[in-house]
This record gives structure tokens, C-alpha cells and sequence, in this order.
């Protein structure tokens, strides 16, 4: 393992450290906590929006901290969910007396430690809703199974549900407008290389220089099936198509989209994508709202890209353009 | 018998032995089917465990167990975390105000089962450690006392079997069927939490 790491056990620790002494102004870090806030939280009569989860996601989940977007964000250990004391931490530091949304991925984990603090904060009189985002169209949504992760998409409930808060939107408003985003954000992944969290030393699986593997999530795990590598166009076009038969996208809607890249593939390659990924909306009749090419939730320095669809309507439009001053999110 | 409040310091000891052990062991089972930190959050966790016992005296099994619990919850993170936790609280809370002898443990074990299924929203036969608490906990129903020998068999034995399902629940499940032909990182940490305790009861039976 090559990593500019000191003690792989205290990644996270000095990780922190570093993220506040970019952004003085307008983070801080709760006290013996791993728990990143607005300097200016909490604000009053506002709802709080939380996100969280492991790290090595990063600009995730802390990068989105800002107006309009993130009050704070709990970090974990390195792909690892953060656990439900520091959760509650989180909630507590975003709690402006009008209650406290939580953003989920649906990871068995995250779910459970989410949960459990959500039931803390509840004994202790603060008002939780939560949405659980599970847009990776790449696993199957049964009733035997925990359903679908959530990857990028969780980057436009973030944003939507931020503003919806910005704006005034109560508890219940802000937990309606997640849904809506949830319901209609898809997205999926591949990856070239897998990714080695520091404390395991070694890579999270291997991939012979030909391979590729698809439908991966964001925490180093192997995907769904390996392939023979292919060109971009082939790969955004089996990542497209994927995204979009998995929803009704009806001629004329406005879509907004992420090409997101997984922490070591170069700005060049994601736009390589996106022109295939934005021949191919157009060709279906789709309307290219907004676009974001970069690394919005990435899986430490494993190479490869996730595509995310979001139909949007009137209410997501105008939220998705609200301002935002989160450092990760400056459309 | 009954477990002391140092039997419960005995079987945590001797679990974070055995993953402070097969740490390596653990993240490459995860590796395979899921995300490859279970090695990594277990063997925090329980340090983190054995540290707090240390630093402590207790008069009962049920505050050691408490502890226990509290400082897996608050470590571990991940999966691991809440259900271990969930776990050793259930068992603590049942033993409140109790000696430890079979049948209270027993019970508590039960709590501890119900606590699993609940909050992992879960059932037996989906390859998760439910796969090994339960066929315990069912083969000591049939016993009047501690059987160190038969315990840790039954818990192998139910481990071995997690070989062969297809994982519908956890990380694993996202394999589909590349998960079945391997254990369960979360049932084999489980093999090791009564593994220890059969040895616990064999030294101090």
C-alpha cells in the first residue's frame, strides 16, 4: 500500500483536522466528535439536514455543508457508518428547534446506526424524519433483499431537500420533497481499479488489466460481473441504458445528471462519457437540464464513474438552482 | 452454573483474542462478499471492549455485559456495531437483577436473538450471524446446563452451513449467487463470541 497516510488507524482522525483548516470560515467540528458542522449552526427555527456516513467518499458527505445544502455531516471510519452516538451528535448539532432530517444511503449499516440515533434524538425531544436514497439501479429490488445501495444520487437529495429547508419548508415538506427525489433519481456505477482502505492494507478486489467490473457500489466492493474493458462509449452506453429502463423517462422530460467520477479517473475521461451519455439523452427526446461532470461521492482512489438520472419537475427545478455555498457543490 | 460478572470479563477477553487473531481473516471473508471492514471494526470494537472491563469492577454479569454493549455501539460502526451491540444489551437487560445461571442466560440469549432479527430486519437462513445464534440458542433449549463442548460444536457446525446459502441480506446480498461457496464474515465473528464462551465455561466449570 502507497498512501500519503501517517497511522492508518487515524485516518479519519487527521482527515478532519486538515478539511477544517481549509475551510475555517465556515466549518467547524463538534468537540470529541466526528462530526462536521456549518460554523453557524444550528440555525434557529430551520430544519436541520444530516447527512453522513463512511469516509473515503470525499467531497462526501462533509463537502456539502453549506447554505442550501448541509447543516452537518458524520463521519465514519473509512467506508464504515459512523456509529449512532456520533449520529446523534450530528443531529443535535444541527438542531435549530424545528426538527432534523436525516439523509440515509441504504447500506445495512448506515441504516441501522441512522436509526438508532434517530431513536436517541426522539427520547431526548428533537423531531427526526428520514429518507433512505437507494438509486443504484445495478442491484435488484426485492422483498428478500435490503434493497438497492445508494450512490451519487444521494448528491441531488442533498441539494434538493437543502434548499427545500433554506427556503422555510417544514419537517414534513422537506421529507416529501426527498421522497420525490428518491423515487425519481437512478443512477450506476463501474469501476477499472479497485480502491485499498488503509487499514486493510490491500486492495478490496483485483481486476486483471483487461477487466472491468460493473455495477460496483462506493465502498470497494466488487460489482455485479466483471467484463472484457470496453470504450467509453460502449461503457456509457450500458450505464445509461441501465439507468433509464429502470423508470418511465417520457419523451420531453427535464432530467438533470451526474457523471461522477470514483476518485482516480480523470476529468478528461468523465467528459469522454458524458458526450456519449448526453447523445444518447438527447436521441431519447430528453431534456438535459443540468449537468455535473466530477467527483461528487467517490470510493477513495479506485478508478471508474457512476451515471445518475434525476426526471425532474417544476418544485425540483427551482430547487436544484437555489443557491448553495457548499465548497462540492458551486453550479 | 452460573456466569460471575469475571466469567463475562473471561468470554469478552477471550473473543477479542480470537479476533484480534483472525483479524486478517475477517476483512478477507468481507473482502469476498462485502466491503472488507468487518475484520477492522470487530477488532476496534472489542480492544475498545476489553480496555473498559479493565478499567472497571463489576458486581454482576449484567453491568459487565452493559458495558460491553455501550462501547460496541459506540466503536465499531458499520453493521457490526448495532447488532453486537443490540446483542449484549438484550442479554444485559434480561440478566438485570439476576444470576446468570442457565436458564436467566438462556433467555437472555433469546432477548438477544430477537434483538438481532429486529433490528437487522431479519430471519434466519439470509447468511447472516442469525444463521449461527439461532441454531444455538435452539440446541441449548434442549440442555439443563452449560455444555462447553456441544455449544462450540453447534456453533461450527452452523457456521459451516452459512457456506452454503445465498445471501439475501446485508452487503453480501448484492452477490446474488457469487456470495454462496462463502462463510459469513459476520457468522464466523459469531463462531469466535461462542467459541470463547464455551471456553469460559470449560475453565471455569
Amino acid at each position: 500500500m502507497k498512501k500519503i497516510v501517517n497511522d492508518p488507524e487515524y485516518v479519519v482522525r487527521d482527515m478532519l483536522e486538515g478539511l477544517i483548516a481549509a475551510h475555517p470560515d465556515t466549518l467547524k467540528q463538534i468537540p470529541e466528535t466526528t462530526v462536521v458542522a456549518r460554523k453557524d449552526a444550528p440555525i434557529d427555527n430551520k430544519v436541520g439536514i444530516v447527512s453522513g456516513g463512511g469516509s473515503g467518499h470525499e467531497p462526501a458527505h462533509a463537502g456539502y455543508i453549506g447554505d442550501g445544502m448541509l447543516d452537518a455531516a458524520v463521519c465514519g471510519e473509512v467506508f464504515t457508518s459512523p456509529t449512532p452516538d456520533q449520529v446523534l451528535e450530528g443531529i443535535k448539532a444541527a438542531d435549530g428547534g424545528a426538527g432534523v432530517f436525516l439523509i440515509i444511503k441504504n447500506y445495512t449499516g448506515d441504516v441501522m446506526n441512522f436509526d438508532m440515533a434517530a431513536e436517541m434524538a426522539e427520547a431526548e425531544g428533537i423531531d427526526v424524519e428520514k429518507v433512505v436514497v437507494n438509486d443504484d439501479v445495478a442491484v435488484e429490488d426485492s422483498a428478500s433483499t435490503t434493497g438497492r445501495r445508494g450512490i451519487a444520487g444521494t448528491i441531488f437529495v442533498h441539494k434538493i431537500a437543502g434548499a427545500k429547508a433554506a427556503a422555510g419548508g417544514s419537517l414534513q415538506e422537506v421529507k416529501d420533497i426527498a421522497e420525490k427525489v428518491t423515487g425519481n433519481v437512478r443512477s450506476m456505477g463501474m469501476a477499472l481499479t479497485p480502491c485499498t482502505v488503509p487499514a486493510a492494507g490491500e486492495p478490496s478486489f483485483s481486476l486483471n488489466e483487461d477487466e472491468m467490473e460493473i455495477g460496483i457500489g462506493i465502498h470497494g466492493e466488487s460489482g455485479i460481473e466483471k467484463k472484457e474493458v470496453t470504450s467509453a462509449n460502449e461503457i456509457a452506453e450500458e450505464l445509461t441504458n441501465n439507468v433509464l429502463e429502470d423508470i418511465e423517462f417520457n419523451h420531453g422530460d427535464d432530467v438533470a445528471l451526474i457523471v461522477n467520477g470514483m476518485g482516480a479517473t480523470p476529468e478528461m475521461e468523465l467528459y469522454i462519457l458524458n458526450k456519449k451519455v448526453n447523445e444518447i439523452l438527447v436521441e431519447r427526446g430528453l431534456n438535459i437540464y443540468k449537468t455535473l461532470v466530477g467527483n461528487y461521492m467517490t470510493a477513495l482512489e479506485m478508478s471508474g464513474c457512476s451515471v445518475t438520472l434525476l426526471k425532474l419537475d417544476e418544485e425540483m427545478k427551482s430547487l436544484l438552482d437555489a443557491e448553495s455555498s457548499a465548497p462540492a457543490y458551486n453550479i | 452454573m452460573e456466569l460471575t460478572a469475571n466469567d463475562i470479563i473471561t468470554w469478552v477477553n477471550k473473543t477479542n483474542e480470537k479476533i484480534q487473531n483472525n483479524k486478517e481473516y475477517l476483512t478477507s471473508l468481507d473482502q469476498a462478499v462485502g466491503d472488507g471492514d468487518h475484520g477492522i471494526n470487530m477488532a476496534r470494537g472489542f480492544k475498545e471492549v476489553v480496555a473498559k472491563l479493565d478499567d472497571n469492577s463489576y458486581e454482576n454479569a449484567s453491568d459487565a455485559l452493559k458495558d460491553t454493549a455501550m462501547t460496541l455501539m459506540s466503536k465499531v460502526g458499520g453493521a457490526a456495531g448495532p447488532l453486537y451491540g443490540t446483542a449484549f444489551l438484550k442479554l444485559s437487560t434480561s440478566l438485570k437483577d439476576k444470576s446468570a445461571e442457565y436458564t436467566h442466560f438462556l433467555n437472555g440469549l433469546e432477548e438477544s436473538l430477537a434483538g438481532l432479527k429486529q433490528r437487522g430486519k431479519s430471519q434466519e437462513g439470509e447468511k447472516t450471524l442469525i444463521d449461527v445464534w439461532a441454531p444455538v440458542i435452539e440446541k441449548m433449549k434442549e440442555q439443563e446446563d452449560f455444555d462447553a463442548a456441544l455449544l462450540k460444536d453447534t456453533a461450527e457446525s452452523a457456521l459451516e452451513k452459512t457456506k452454503d446459502i445465498k445471501a439475501t441480506k446485508g452487503r453480501a446480498s448484492y452477490l446474488g449467487d457469487r456470495s454462496i461457496g462463502h462463510l459469513d464474515p459476520g457468522s464466523v465473528s459469531s463462531f469466535y463470541v461462542f467459541e470463547a464462551l464455551a471456553e469460559t465455561i470449560e475453565g471455569g466449570g
